[in-house]
C-alpha cells in the first residue's frame, strides 16, 4: 500500500519526466521478472504478506499493487505504455504477459475479501502452451467450485470443460472488415433502362451498395459449422440483449417504483400525476414481472451459450479436426461477496416485503369483502330465521350456534347465496421461500462472479491434409462454390456483382455499390442470389429490398442486413450437412432437427447525390402526412415521417409529446442527440477532423489571403505560371504590388478562347494555332513537373567508367596513355564536353557558338558593261572583272535573337572565313528548364551578304553597301536537340537576284561541271553548337509500351524486339516500327502508307509532263508550314497525325510531310518508300525515296521540296536507317549508311532486314488512312485580302525599322515587280531571271536596283517579318533610297498558301 | 536617404571564411558563393570568390588556415530564399591532380551580431567500387555539376556522399529595415531599439 502511494506521489511530481520512465520501468521489469519466477513462490508470497501485511521488500510490490486497485494499476500501466512506446522496455509483449499472467488460485484459508480482489486480475490466463500443465487442473477446479452455485441442475455440470484456460483468456478483438472502402471506385457502372419515363427532366441515381452476405445456413456447412453459427447467433443475441440492457434498466425501474411508493407524499403525487398512472401497484408488479422474465431470460440464454460450445468442443474432441475458428472465452468479473450478498439479501427482502404487502393488502381486500359476503349472508339468514320462525315453532339458538345451525340449514336453503370462506391469511414464510427459490432460479448466486462469455474468432482451423477425407471433399466442394447478386430493379436485371468465391468461414465480400441511373419509377429492388458450381449456377434466394425515402442519400445510412432463406434439398455423400435434410447431434439420432439454408445479405439503398448536393430522387407525390393521433405518437417514424429523422426539431417535439423515457437505455442515443441539438450547438460533426487546430493557426481567413495580392503573386512563382516563373523581387508590402503584374497573365487567361485573328491574318490557321498552343502547354506543364525528377548525372559529374574491350571509350590501357598526352596537340579534336543541366544558368550563361568555315560557289556580281555612261563604281567593277579580280567580296551575318555579328569580309565565290561567333541566348522569361528551351522557337539566320564599296563624287568618300546573296535559317530548337549541327548547308537563294549571276567561271575547269549540275546552288560549310552543351530535354522517357495499343500484343512485341535488335547492333540507324498517333496510341508504321489522291488541280495542271506533276505535288506539300514537333509537343514524345489531321492542321514536322509525299506517290503510280534516317540540318527524320525508269534512285525532301539522285554529293540525308512501305519495314543492315555507298534494293535480305518475312507474316494490317482526301476550294478572295494585308504590315514594319529615315516608296517598280512574281510561281521557283532583269532594267534605267523576291510558305505574319528582317534590306542608308515592295499570295487547294515577298531597294544614280 | 516606408531590407555580411580542418589533406583552397532566391539581388561586394592555397602548418597540425575575408550586402523584399554561403574545397591527390575535398552550405545567420559556423563538408560518392578505383586513378573524382545543389534540397536523394572534415566561418551581421517591414528576426539589443527612436 505505502509503495504505491509512494508510486503514485512519485507521479505527480515528476509526471511525464524521463525519471518517471526509468523508474517505472526499472520497477516493472524487477516486478515481471519477479512475478514470472515461480507462480507458487508468489502465491507463498502473497499468502505471507497477507499475513504479516504491508513488508517493503520488492519482490512484494507487484502483489500489494495487485491487490490494492486494478483501476489505479490500469491507468499507471496506460501510463507507462505511453511514455514508453519509444523505449521498447517493457515491450507490449512483456506488458501483455504481465497482465494476463495466470494467477493461481489461493488456497481456501485466504479471506474471501482478498480472493475476490485477486480474482479480478484473473480475467486472462497464459497462452494456450500452458493449457496441459497444472495450471489447467487447477483453474478447472476453481472453475467448478466457483460455478457449482451457478448450476441449479447438479447433474447438467455445464462448467466441466476441459480446457478451461483456454477459455479465460484475453479476448482478442474481433476482425473487422472495412467494407465500404472501396465505395466510389465502381462508381462508372452505370446503366440506363430505356422504357417508360417517370420524369423526362429528373435525373435520378439510385445507389445500391451491395457490401456482402453471411450465411446462418448453408448445405455445405458441418456439423461444426451448424453449432459454430448457433453459438454466433446466440452470441449476438447476448451482445444486443446486453446492449440494451434491460435487465438492468427495469429493476431499476422497479427500484424506483417501490421506493416512491414507500414515501409518496400528496404534493409528488400531484406534480406527477400526468406520469403516475404507470406507478401502480399493477404496474409495479408487471415491472417486476418482466424484470424477472428477463432475468431468467439472460440466464438461459447464458446457459445456452455455454451449452453449445460444449458441443462444439466435444464434437472437435469427437471428430479430431478443427472446422471453425470460434472461441469461446467466459471473462469473470469478480464481485464483492459481502456486498453482493447483502444486495441479494436486500433485494429479496424488498421483493418479500412487497410482495407481503401486496399479499397483505390483497388480503385485507379480500377480508372486506369477505365481510361484506358475509354481512350479507347473515343478513339473509336472518331472514330465512325470521321466516322459519314465524312459520315452525321459534326456537331460540344462541348466536356461537349460528355456524353449525347454518351449516346445517344449508341443505333446504337451496336459494340461498352460500356462505362466504374466509380469506387465507397469506403464507409470509411461503412468500419468502418462493422469492429466493425463483431468485435462485433465475439469478445469480450472491457472491459468485459474473461471468461474462466472449467469443472470438481467433482459434485455428485444422488444415486440409489432416481432416478425413469425406471433410476434404466437403472442403474441396466449398472452394468451388462461387457466388454473385443480381441486382433487379423492376424485374428487370440491371446489374450483377462481380463472382466471389465462398470463403471457408461462409462469409461472402462483395463490397460493390451500383449507380442506377433510372427512368422509370422503383416499384421493387431485388436482389437475387446466385450460387455458381463450375459453370453452372442456380438461384439461391431472392431478398426484396424496400425502396427508399427521397431523403435517404448516399453515405447517410448505415448498411442494412436482410435476412434470405431458400427451401432447397440439398444432400451431399462428404461431411456437408446439406439443407433441408433431418440432422441429430445426439449419439442416438434422437432430437433431428431440420435446418434450411439461410443467411444475411448485408446492403443498402440509397439516392445519389447531384452536384450541388441534392438528392438524386424523384419527387414524391403523396409525402405521408404525419397523423397527430394518440398511436402515431409512439412511434416517431410514423408521427414525423423518415424524412423528418434529420431535423432535429421535429425529433424534439416528437420526443416531448411522446414522453420518451430518458432513462431508457434503447432511448440513450436519441436523447443524447437532443441534448447536443438543444444546447444550441451544431450537430456533432460526422467527420474527422485531421486537423483541428488549423483555425486556431490561420492569422487571416482563407478569403483575405485569396486577395492579397503580393500573396497571389508569390503563389504564382510557387507554381511556375509561365509569366512568373523567373519573377524576381516580389514587393515587400502589399500596396507594391500594382494590378499591372498580373495584365498578362490576366489576359492570357481571359483570352483564351479569343482568337487574335490580326496576328494570323487567316481564321482557321488561328485557331490550329491555338489549339497546338494548347498541346503545347500541357506539355509543358508535363514537363515542368517532371524536372523535379533528378537522376544522379544531373547532379553528380562523375567519368565514365572505361569499359574493357567495349567498343565505346576503350580499353583502360589506353585510358592511362591519355595521361601522357600532350596538354596542347598540335591537332586538336573536338572532345566530348561536359553536359549541364540547365537548372542552373541565367541570363549570359549560354552562348551559341557559330564556326562558319567556307562557301562555295556564291552568286557574283553581274559586270555592266554593256551599258555606257556608267557611275565611276561600275567602271571599278569592270576593270576588277576585266583583272579577273574580285567579283564578290562575301560575308556572313549570323542573326540570333535580334543579335547581329558578322565575320570579315573574304574575296571570291569560294570564300573560306574559318571564324568563330559567339551569341549570346537567353530563354523566355529567363527559364533555363528543358522544357523551356525546347520551346524556344527562335531561329538563327546566317545570311550571305556581299559588301559593295561605293565610292561617290570628287572628295573620296566611300560608301559600303551590303547585297544580301542567300541564307540558311537553323531553328533553335534543332541546334538544343542535336547539341551539335556540323556540315555543309545549302543556302536559300531567291530565285532571282538582281545584279548577280551564278554561271561565274565559263569554261575555267570544265571538269567540274558534270558535278555542278548535280549540286546547283550555293553552300555553306558550318559548325554550331551551344556552349555549355545543354542536355537536350529528355528526361521523359515514356516508352512505347506505356501508351495504349489496338495492335496485336504480338506485333506489339515483335516490333519492340525489331527495335531493339536495330539498336543494338546499329545504334546510330534510326529505325522505327511503332508510332503514336493524336490520341496518343500506339500504331504500327505501315498503317500510314497508303496510295492518296493529290488535288485534281495539280494533276491537271500539267497533263503531258508527269516530271512537272511530281514536282508540282512536292512543292504543294513543301508549302505546307513546317512545325517541328519538339517544339509543338516539346520532344516528349513523336506524334504522328494522318494525312487528313495534317491537311486540317496545316502543321505538321517532317515526318507528316513526308508520309503524306509517300502516299501522293503512291497514287501516282511510283514505287515510293519512306526512309526514316538522319540529315542535316534536321537530324532524325524521314525523306522520301523513289523509283525512277532505270533503277534510278531519287531521294525527296518533303519539306522543301525538292529532289537529290542518289549520288548527288551535296544531298542533306546523311544516314537512312529503314524503308518503310504499306507492306514492310526494312532495316538497313548494309556497311554503310549513307545514300551514295549503299543499296536500295529491299529484296536483298542481307542488305536490309524486313520486318514481316515467311516466319512472321504481314497480318494484313488495314490502313488508318483516310480512303481518300477532299480538299476544299482555293479561296482566291480571300488570299488577295491576305496579301493586301500582309503588304500593308510590311511597309509599316519596315518604316519602323527605320526611324531616323524617310522611307519613300516606289509605286512604279512597285507595280512591275507585283506583275512579276505570279509567273515566278508558275514556274515553281526556277530561274528566269534573266527575262525579268532585261525587264526592269529597261523601265528603271538610271536606278540602281537590288533586290530579291523571297518565298515561304504561310503560316503566320512572324515569320515573315523576320525573314524580311534577316535580309537587311532596309538597311540601305543611302538619302535618296526608294524602295519597291510586292506581296504575292498564290492559292493552293485546300488553303495552302505560298507566298511572296518582293522587296528591292532603288538608288538614283 | 531615411525613409519612414522602406521597400527592401538590407542585410550586410562581413566575416570571413576562417580555416578548415581536413585531417587527411593538406594544399587546400577554398572557393566560395552565395545562393540565394528570387526576391534577393547583392548591392556590393563579391558573390563568389576563390582563397589561395594553404599548407598545414608545422606546429599547429590540425589547422587550415585561410582568413579569407567575406564582404557582401544583399537587398530582398522577402524573407524566403534567405543567402546560404555555399564552399567547395579542392586541394591536390597523390598524383597532383586538383580533386574535390568537399562540399558545404550554411544560411547566413539571420539574427544581428557575431557569429561563427562550422561547416560539416562532403563529398559525392563513386557509383561502384571499380569507379571508385579509376576515379582515383585519374585523379577524376565525382563532383556536382554545380557546387549550388548543395544549397538546394530538391534532387539530393539520388545522390550518395562521404563526410570530409570541416570549414569555420564567422559572420558579423548588420541588418537594416527588417523590423520595419514587418520581419522580427529574434532578440535585438535594447541599445538598438532606443537608436530607432
Amino acid at each position: 500500500m505505502l509503495c504505491l502511494l509512494g508510486l503514485s506521489s512519485r507521479i505527480q511530481h515528476t509526471s511525464g519526466s524521463q525519471h518517471l520512465d526509468d523508474f517505472v520501468t526499472r520497477r516493472l521489469e524487477e516486478k515481471l521478472r519477479a512475478a514470472r519466477v515461480n507462480t507458487t513462490s508468489f502465491l507463498h508470497t502473497l499468502g505471507q504478506v497477507q499475513r504479516s501485511s504491508k513488508t517493503s521488500k520488492t519482490g512484494n510490490h507487484i502483489a500489494i499493487i495487485l491487490r490494492t486497485n486494478c483501476v489505479v494499476f490500469i491507468c499507471l500501466f496506460i501510463l507507462i505504455m505511453q511514455t514508453q512506446a519509444g523505449k521498447g522496455l517493457p515491450t507490449a509483449e512483456e506488458a501483455y504477459n504481465f497482465f494476463t499472467f495466470n494467477f493461481e488460485p489461493e488456497p481456501q484459508d485466504e479471506s474471501e475479501k482478498i480472493s475476490r480482489k485477486r480474482q479480478k486480475k484473473k480475467k486472462a490466463a497464459e497462452e494456450d502452451r500452458d493449457e496441459e500443465g497444472g495450471e489447467g487442473v487447477e483453474e478447472q477446479e476453481d472453475a467448478e467450485s466457483e460455478e457449482a452455485p451457478l448450476v441449479r441442475d447438479e447433474e447438467e455440470d455445464l462448467f466441466v470443460i476441459e480446457q478451461s484456460s483456454q477459455d479465460f483468456l484475453e479476448v482478442k478483438k474481433a476482425e473487422y472488415i472495412g467494407y465500404r472502402k472501396r465505395v466510389q471506385q465502381e462508381s462508372e457502372l452505370l446503366f440506363t433502362p430505356s422504357f417508360r419515363t417517370a420524369d423526362p427532366e429528373g435525373d435520378y441515381q439510385l445507389d445500391v451498395d451491395v457490401s456482402g452476405l453471411i450465411f446462418s445456413h448453408h448445405p455445405l456447412f458441418s456439423r461444426e459449422h451448424v453449432l459454430g453459427a448457433r453459438l454466433a447467433q446466440l452470441y449476438d443475441q447476448h451482445l444486443t440483449r446486453q446492449h440494451n440492457n434491460l435487465t438492468g434498466h427495469l429493476t431499476d425501474k422497479v427500484n424506483f417504483i417501490s421506493r416512491l411508493s414507500v414515501g409518496q407524499s400528496l404534493t409528488q403525487a400531484i406534480t406527477m400525476s400526468s406520469i403516475f398512472v404507470c406507478f401502480s401497484p399493477e404496474c409495479r408488479r408487471n415491472t417486476r414481472q418482466l424484470r424477472d422474465s428477463e432475468q431468467e431470460k439472460d440466464r438461459t440464454l447464458l446457459k445456452n451459450i455455454v451449452k453449445v460450445w460444449k458441443e462444439i468442443k466435444a464434437l472437435r474432441d469427437f471428430q479430431k479436426f478443427t472446422n471453425t475458428p470460434y472461441k469461446l472465452y467466459l471473462r469473470r468479473e469478480n464481485v464483492d461477496r459481502s456486498s453482493d450478498e447483502r444486495e441479494y439479501e436486500d433485494e429479496i427482502l424488498a421483493e418479500v416485503v412487497e410482495l407481503e404487502a401486496e399479499s397483505e393488502e390483497d388480503y385485507q381486500r379480500k377480508f372486506a369483502e369477505y365481510k361484506k359476503q358475509l354481512e350479507e349472508w347473515k343478513l339473509w339468514r336472518r331472514k330465512q330465521r325470521k321466516k322459519k320462525k314465524k312459520g315452525q315453532a321459534q326456537d331460540d339458538t344462541e348466536e356461537e350456534d349460528e355456524d353449525q345451525e347454518g351449516s346445517e340449514s344449508e341443505g333446504p336453503v337451496e336459494e340461498g347465496p352460500p356462505k362466504p370462506e374466509p380469506p387465507e391469511k397469506p403464507d409470509f414464510d411461503s412468500i419468502e421461500q418462493q422469492v429466493r427459490e425463483k431468485a435462485s432460479r433465475i439469478r445469480r448466486k450472491p457472491g459468485e462472479a459474473i461471468l461474462i462469455p466472449e467469443l472470438s474468432a481467433s482459434g485455428n482451423i485444422t488444415a486440409s491434409e489432416l481432416c478425413p477425407r469425406a471433410e476434404i471433399a466437403r472442403r474441396e466442394d466449398v472452394s468451388r462454390r462461387s457466388l454473385f447478386i443480381k441486382i433487379l430493379y423492376n424485374d428487370k436485371e440491371v446489374s450483377r456483382t462481380d463472382s466471389r468465391s465462398l470463403n471457408t468461414d461462409f462469409r461472402v465480400h462483395f463490397g460493390q455499390i451500383f449507380n442506377l441511373k433510372i427512368v422509370n419509377c422503383p416499384q421493387s429492388i431485388n436482389l437475387q442470389v446466385f450460387e455458381e458450381i463450375g459453370s453452372s449456377c442456380s438461384l439461391l434466394a431472392q431478398v426484396f429490398v424496400p425502396v427508399p425515402e427521397p431523403s435517404v442519400v448516399m453515405g447517410n445510412i448505415p448498411l442494412e442486413e436482410f435476412e434470405f432463406s431458400s427451401n432447397q434439398r440439398v444432400m451431399f455423400d462428404h461431411e456437408g450437412v446439406g439443407s433441408d435434410v433431418p440432422l441429430s447431434f445426439e449419439a442416438d439420432g434422437s432430437n433431428k432437427q431440420t435446418l434450411l439454408t439461410s443467411g444475411k445479405l448485408s446492403c443498402c439503398v440509397s439516392w445519389g447525390i447531384g452536384e450541388d448536393d441534392v438528392p438524386l430522387a424523384p419527387p414524391v407525390s403523396q409525402q405521408p402526412v404525419g397523423i397527430h393521433s394518440g398511436l402515431g405518437r409512439l412511434d416517431a417514424v410514423t408521427y414525423i415521417g423518415a424524412s423528418g429523422l434529420y431535423d432535429m426539431k421535429k425529433i424534439g417535439e416528437w420526443a416531448t409529446q411522446s414522453r420518451l423515457d430518458p432513462n431508457d437505455p434503447k432511448n440513450a442515443s436519441i436523447m443524447q442527440l437532443l441534448k447536443v441539438a438543444s444546447s444550441g450547438e451544431v450537430t456533432a460533426p460526422e467527420y474527422f477532423r485531421l486537423e483541428q487546430l488549423q483555425e486556431e493557426f490561420n492569422f487571416v481567413t482563407d478569403e483575405e489571403l485569396e486577395r492579397s495580392k503580393r500573396f497571389r503573386l508569390l503563389r504564382l512563382r510557387n507554381q511556375e505560371v509561365a509569366e512568373f516563373r523567373n519573377y524576381k523581387g516580389v514587393p515587400a508590402l502589399e500596396r507594391e504590388v500594382t494590378d499591372k503584374v498580373f495584365q498578362d497573365y490576366e489576359k492570357r487567361l481571359k483570352e483564351g478562347e479569343i482568337i487574335d485573328t490580326k496576328e494570323h491574318l487567316d481564321s482557321h490557321r488561328a485557331l490550329v494555332a491555338k489549339y497546338l498552343q494548347k498541346i503545347r502547354e500541357s506539355v509543358i506543364n508535363r514537363f515542368i513537373l517532371a524536372k523535379h525528377h533528378y537522376l544522379l548525372s544531373d547532379l553528380v559529374v562523375e567519368e565514365e567508367i572505361p569499359s574493357i574491350g567495349g567498343a565505346g571509350s576503350g580499353i583502360l590501357g589506353i585510358n592511362l596513355f591519355k595521361l601522357a598526352e600532350p596538354k596542347r596537340p598540335l591537332k586538336p579534336q573536338r572532345k566530348e564536353r561536359k553536359k549541364v543541366t540547365a537548372q542552373n544558368l541565367s541570363d549570359g550563361d549560354i552562348k551559341l557558338l557559330i564556326n562558319i568555315i567556307r562557301a562555295f560557289e556564291v552568286p557574283v556580281r553581274r559586270p555592266q558593261t554593256n551599258k555606257p555612261g556608267q557611275s565611276s563604281q561600275s567602271a571599278i567593277q569592270g576593270s576588277d572583272w576585266l583583272l579577273g579580280q574580285v567579283q564578290v567580296r562575301p560575308f556572313v551575318e549570323v542573326s540570333f535573337q535580334r543579335t547581329v555579328l558578322q565575320t570579315t569580309t573574304a574575296d571570291g565565290p569560294n570564300p573560306c572565313w574559318n571564324e568563330e561567333l559567339q551569341l549570346p541566348f537567353s530563354a523566355p522569361n529567363g527559364d533555363y528548364s528543358a522544357a523551356s528551351l525546347q520551346s524556344v522557337k527562335d531561329e538563327v539566320f546566317i545570311n550571305i551578304f556581299d559588301e559593295v564599296v561605293y565610292e561617290t563624287g570628287v572628295v573620296i568618300h566611300t560608301r559600303v553597301e551590303k547585297h544580301w546573296l542567300g541564307s540558311v535559317k537553323i531553328p533553335f530548337s534543332t541546334i538544343y536537340s542535336q547539341s551539335r549541327i556540323d556540315g555543309t548547308f545549302k543556302v536559300n537563294t531567291p530565285a532571282v537576284l538582281l545584279g548577280y549571276s551564278k554561271e561565274l567561271s565559263h569554261g575555267t575547269n570544265g571538269g567540274y561541271d558534270t558535278l555542278r549540275s548535280l549540286s546547283e546552288g550555293v553552300f555553306i560549310t558550318l559548325f554550331i553548337t551551344i556552349d555549355p552543351q545543354l542536355v537536350p530535354g529528355e528526361s521523359i522517357r515514356e516508352k512505347v509500351n506505356h501508351f495504349d495499343s489496338q495492335e496485336d500484343e504480338h506485333l506489339l512485341q515483335a516490333s519492340e524486339r525489331f527495335e531493339r535488335d536495330a539498336a543494338q547492333a546499329y545504334p546510330d540507324r534510326p529505325c522505327i516500327t511503332t508510332i503514336i498517333d493524336l490520341n496518343g496510341k500506339t500504331v504500327f508504321i505501315t498503317r500510314y502508307i497508303r496510295p492518296l489522291n493529290p488535288p485534281q488541280e495539280l494533276l491537271d495542271a500539267f497533263p503531258n509532263n508527269p516530271q512537272e506533276t511530281t514536282a508540282l505535288v512536292a512543292r504543294f506539300v513543301s508549302l505546307i508550314p513546317s512545325l517541328p514537333d519538339r517544339v509543338s509537343f516539346s520532344g516528349a514524345c513523336d506524334l504522328w497525325s494522318t494525312c487528313d489531321q495534317f491537311l486540317t492542321l496545316l502543321a505538321g514536322d517532317e515526318e507528316e510531310h513526308a508520309v503524306l509525299l509517300c502516299n501522293y506517290f503512291l497514287s501516282m503510280g511510283k514505287k515510293a518508300w519512306l526512309i526514316i534516317g538522319t540529315a542535316i540540318p534536321e537530324g532524325p527524320t524521314a525523306y522520301v525515296l523513289t523509283c525512277e525508269q532505270n533503277h534510278n534512285y531519287l531521294i525527296w525532301n518533303p519539306s522543301s521540296g525538292q529532289c537529290y539522285g542518289q549520288h548527288e554529293t551535296f544531298c542533306p540525308l546523311q544516314t537512312v536507317g529503314s524503308l518503310v512501305n504499306a507492306d514492310n519495314v526494312w532495316f538497313n543492315i548494309q556497311e554503310y549508311t549513307s545514300p551514295m555507298t549503299m543499296s536500295f534494293d529491299v529484296t536483298k535480305t542481307n542488305l536490309w532486314k524486313p520486318f514481316f518475312s515467311r516466319t512472321f507474316s504481314h497480318p494484313g494490317l488495314s490502313s488508318v488512312q483516310p480512303d481518300e482526301l477532299v480538299y476544299r476550294r482555293t479561296d482566291k478572295a480571300a488570299a488577295a485580302e491576305l496579301q493586301d494585308r500582309i503588304e500593308k504590315i510590311l511597309k509599316e514594319k519596315i518604316m519602323e525599322w527605320r526611324p531616323r529615315h524617310p522611307t519613300r516608296w516606289n509605286r512604279y517598280c512597285t507595280t512591275t515587280l507585283k506583275q512579276f512574281l505570279p509567273k515566278l510561281e508558275l514556274s515553281g521557283g526556277r530561274d528566269m531571271a534573266e527575262g525579268h532583269r532585261h525587264e526592269l532594267q529597261s523601265l528603271l534605267g538610271d536606278n540602281r536596283i537590288s533586290g530579291f523576291p523571297l518565298h515561304m510558305p504561310f503560316s503566320e505574319i512572324r515569320p515573315i517579318i523576320e525573314a524580311v528582317y534577316s535580309t537587311g534590306v532596309h538597311h540601305v542608308q543611302a538619302s535618296n533610297v526608294e524602295f519597291a515592295l510586292a506581296v504575292y499570295v498564290h492559292p493552293y487547294p485546300n488553303n495552302v498558301l505560298s507566298v511572296w515577298v518582293y522587296l528591292a531597294s532603288l538608288v538614283r544614280t | 536617404m531615411a525613409t519612414n516606408s522602406p521597400s527592401v531590407f538590407l542585410l550586410t555580411v562581413n566575416g570571413q571564411i576562417e580555416g578548415a580542418n581536413f585531417p587527411e589533406y593538406d594544399n587546400l583552397y577554398c572557393k566560395y558563393c552565395f545562393v540565394y532566391g528570387h526576391d534577393w539581388a547583392p548591392t556590393s561586394g563579391l558573390e563568389e570568390g576563390i582563397t589561395q592555397i594553404t599548407c598545414k602548418g608545422s606546429h599547429s597540425s590540425h589547422k587550415l588556415i585561410w582568413n579569407f575575408p567575406l564582404e557582401t550586402t544583399f537587398k530582398s523584399t522577402n524573407p524566403s530564399g534567405w543567402p546560404q554561403l555555399v564552399v567547395s574545397v579542392y586541394g591536390p591527390d597523390v598524383f597532383g591532380n586538383d580533386v574535390v575535398r568537399g562540399y558545404g552550405a550554411t544560411h547566413i545567420p539571420f539574427t544581428p551580431g557575431q557569429h561563427t559556423r562550422t561547416i560539416p563538408m562532403f563529398v559525392p560518392e563513386p557509383t561502384w567500387r571499380l569507379q571508385k578505383f579509376t576515379s582515383w586513378l585519374l585523379g577524376r573524382r565525382p563532383e556536382y555539376t554545380d557546387p549550388k545543389v548543395v544549397a538546394q534540397g530538391e534532387g539530393r536523394e539520388v545522390t550518395r556522399v562521404r563526410s570530409q572534415g570541416f570549414v569555420t566561418v564567422s559572420f558579423n551581421i548588420m541588418t537594416k529595415d527588417m523590423k520595419k517591414l514587418g520581419y522580427d528576426t529574434g532578440p535585438s539589443s535594447p541599445a538598438n531599439t532606443q537608436s530607432l527612436k
